[in-house]
């Protein structure tokens, strides 16, 4: 377990990386060094004070010295300062990211709780009406666009039923310390539009695999002995379907910042997502980077925990 | 074959008709053939096509091109959309123009982007596959680090990034969305190929002199094709849905193009205030494509692999 651990952790260094140098290439040798020095100089920019930042950020060095510099940086904590704002990166995401992270945890709890559920009772009888209901509704919603499923939830909630009663709000955030039930209120449509975009994948994933399981051997040893139904379904059968579902959860809620971009735009929450959009139309530049050199890196850590949890359950995986 | 099939094939032999060798292709199409839902979902998509391609017969026939604006009577008394009419089909959008002719139009980006991105994603996805699973050691190393670096950022936040770095254009979304959805085709040919390549007639071709690129290209390939194309037709759609989102964040195809990812982005601030038929017909339209799509997509899958059509699908095995 050691040697696989310390392999997957070099493993997952080396991946950050070179994400980290392709984030700098992207960002920082892509536009050249004039036109970085110009964005972060601001648009009133002298050409005094570009050539200052230039000097400052080093950007008149050699690539791989500029990459150095900042990289030494980003190791340190410092992501850079953000100049529209006239504050450090780093406290812009610590200020968004209580709001992702509310959004994607709530969402993940609704999907993976109704895609289990639906997989499940589809998977126990498959081709009943419940069962092509669920998987009609599966496609559906795969097909759906985030953004359109939103803007039809809030026309619906927030303008053609608001006669009948005033349902929820469907813009803005409320953070939970400061009014828990405006925190919840808030959330129930974005929560609602990610959850139903993303289960689509968890109803198919556990259908399927759910099927897989229920033919093998041991199953039919259970319902031989006489064990009932649902306990064959609810301990025999669900638990080893269930592990390709972790390992999806897992990867869905590491790339969940590129998810939340639109969510969060079509409902107004000022997280992370929200903060790279208005980032790009402002053009302010430390900002961009900072999210997704996080962003990488979250993805980074979360693989490596789901291997690990992985390798715990099933030794096989370790030998690989 | 699976149980119907092949009481369906006793049958034929019982009734003294011949019974013929048919390929995997074969048997796919003729499974395709008789799948009700993949046959309307192509018959949605070629009318979609259609209607794209005769865009401007469209444009003709009403009198409207898709960036003239109506200046009067494309606008209400307030200067918003007017409502679906005579004139207008579908009424018109924020700067008075015809929302249906723009909807057409739009159809063509959308496949445009669809098709290319999935080519460009095809091609990486199979040369990469084919080279790491045959060659293997520092080759399948390398190709596996770049796939876990891409992977390592969320799609929609590079492809945003990007696209502030060249300004928002329509190849570059096609190149971004095609460059960025390899990955998964990558790991699925390599993981064929390497179950493949210690087959005899492999080793046979080796033994007769053939090069690494003659066995990955006319040996393994064909032995692949059926994987890459259930993985295209499932990647069309998702191709489909990036570009619009994209288009929705205002990095994507830019102005005056019609594009819908971009209408419904208008849209959403003009909607709740009545004009509801400006957000309802290019999210209809995106809607029913990517369904029509992935519907198909999943026949096509279940066709040429009959056991995702049992674990995932709606046919009785």
């Amino acid at each position: 377990m050691t040697r696989f651990l310390l392999r997957r952790l070099a493993q997952a260094f080396g991946v950050l990386w070179a994400a980290s140098a392709a984030v700098f290439l992207i960002f920082f040798a892509g536009p050249g060094p004039g036109q970085v020095a110009r964005t972060f100089a601001g648009r009133l920019g002298t050409a005094a004070r570009v050539a200052q930042v230039k000097h400052d950020f080093h950007l008149d060095q050699p690539l791989y010295l500029q990459y150095t510099h900042w990289a030494w940086n980003v190791l340190h904590g410092d992501l850079g300062y953000d100049y529209y704002k006239g504050e450090p990166v780093i406290s812009v995401i610590a200020q968004a990211a209580p709001a992702t992270i509310s959004l994607v945890l709530g969402a993940a709890v609704l999907w993976i709780c109704y895609g289990i559920f639906s997989g499940v009772v589809s998977a126990v009888k498959p081709r009943s009406l419940l069962d092509r209901g669920f998987t009609s509704a599966a496609l559906f919603f795969y097909s759906m666009p985030a953004f359109v499923l939103g803007l039809s939830l809030i026309w619906l909630f927030a303008y053609k039923l608001s006669p009948v009663t005033t349902f929820f709000p469907f813009h803005g955030y409320v953070p939970l310390t400061v009014d828990p039930f405006g925190w919840f209120e808030h959330l129930i449509l974005p929560w609602l539009t990610l959850a139903l975009v993303t289960s689509a994948t968890y109803t198919r994933l556990t259908r399927a695999s759910m099927l897989d399981v229920i033919g093998e051997d041991y199953i039919r040893t259970a319902r031989a002995k006489g064990m009932p139904e649902r306990r064959v379904i609810m301990v025999h059968a669900l638990r080893p379907s269930l592990t390709p579902v972790i390992t999806q959860a897992g990867l869905d809620i590491g790339t969940a910042l590129g998810g939340v971009i639109i969510i969060e735009t079509v409902f107004g929450i000022p997280g992370l997502g929200w903060t790279v959009v208005q980032a790009i139309n402002q053009q302010d530049l430390p900002v961009i980077v900072g999210i997704v050199v996080l962003a990488a890196a979250f993805v980074v850590l979360v693989n490596v925990l789901v291997d690990i949890g992985y390798a715990l359950l099933d030794p096989r995986v370790r030998l690989h | 074959m699976t149980g119907p099939e092949r009481a369906a094939e006793t049958a034929r032999a019982a009734a003294g008709k011949k019974i013929e060798a048919r390929s995997p292709w074969r048997l796919a199409y003729e499974r395709l053939r008789s799948d009700r839902s993949a046959k309307i979902a192509a018959g949605t998509i070629l009318v979609i096509v259609l209607l794209a391609i005769c865009a401007p017969v469209f444009a003709a026939i009403t009198g409207h091109g898709p960036d003239q604006q109506f200046i009067g009577i494309g606008e209400n008394a307030s200067g918003g959309p007017v409502p679906p009419s005579g004139t207008f089909w579908f009424g018109t959008d924020s700067n008075g123009r015809d929302l249906f002719v723009r909807v057409l139009y739009g159809a063509r980006v959308s496949l445009v982007v669809g098709v290319l991105a999935t080519a460009i994603s095809v091609a990486l996805g199979t040369v990469f596959g084919l080279a790491a699973g045959y060659l293997g050691g520092f080759v399948d190393s390398l190709i596996a680090r770049v796939i876990d670096v891409l992977l390592s950022i969320p799609l929609l936040l590079i492809a945003i990034s990007v696209a502030y770095i060249w300004g928002p254009s329509i190849w570059l979304v096609i190149v971004i969305v095609g460059v960025l959805s390899f990955t998964y085709l990558a790991r699925i040919v390599r993981g064929q190929v390497v179950a493949l390549k210690e087959k005899e007639y492999i080793q046979a071709a080796r033994a007769l002199g053939a090069g690494p690129w003659r066995i990955m290209f006319t040996e393994l390939l064909p032995n692949v094709m059926a994987q890459v194309i259930v993985y295209a037709s499932l990647l069309i759609p998702l191709a489909i849905l990036t570009e619009a989102a994209l288009s929705f964040l205002g990095v994507g195809v830019p102005e005056p193009a019609s594009d819908w990812g971009q209408m419904i982005d208008d849209a959403s601030g003009y909607y709740q205030y009545g004009y509801w038929w400006y957000l309802f017909f290019p999210s209809a339209a995106l809607l029913i494509t990517t369904l029509a799509f992935n519907i198909l997509g999943d026949s096509v899958r279940d066709a040429f692999d009959r056991r995702s059509a049992e674990l995932f699908a709606r046919e009785p095995s």
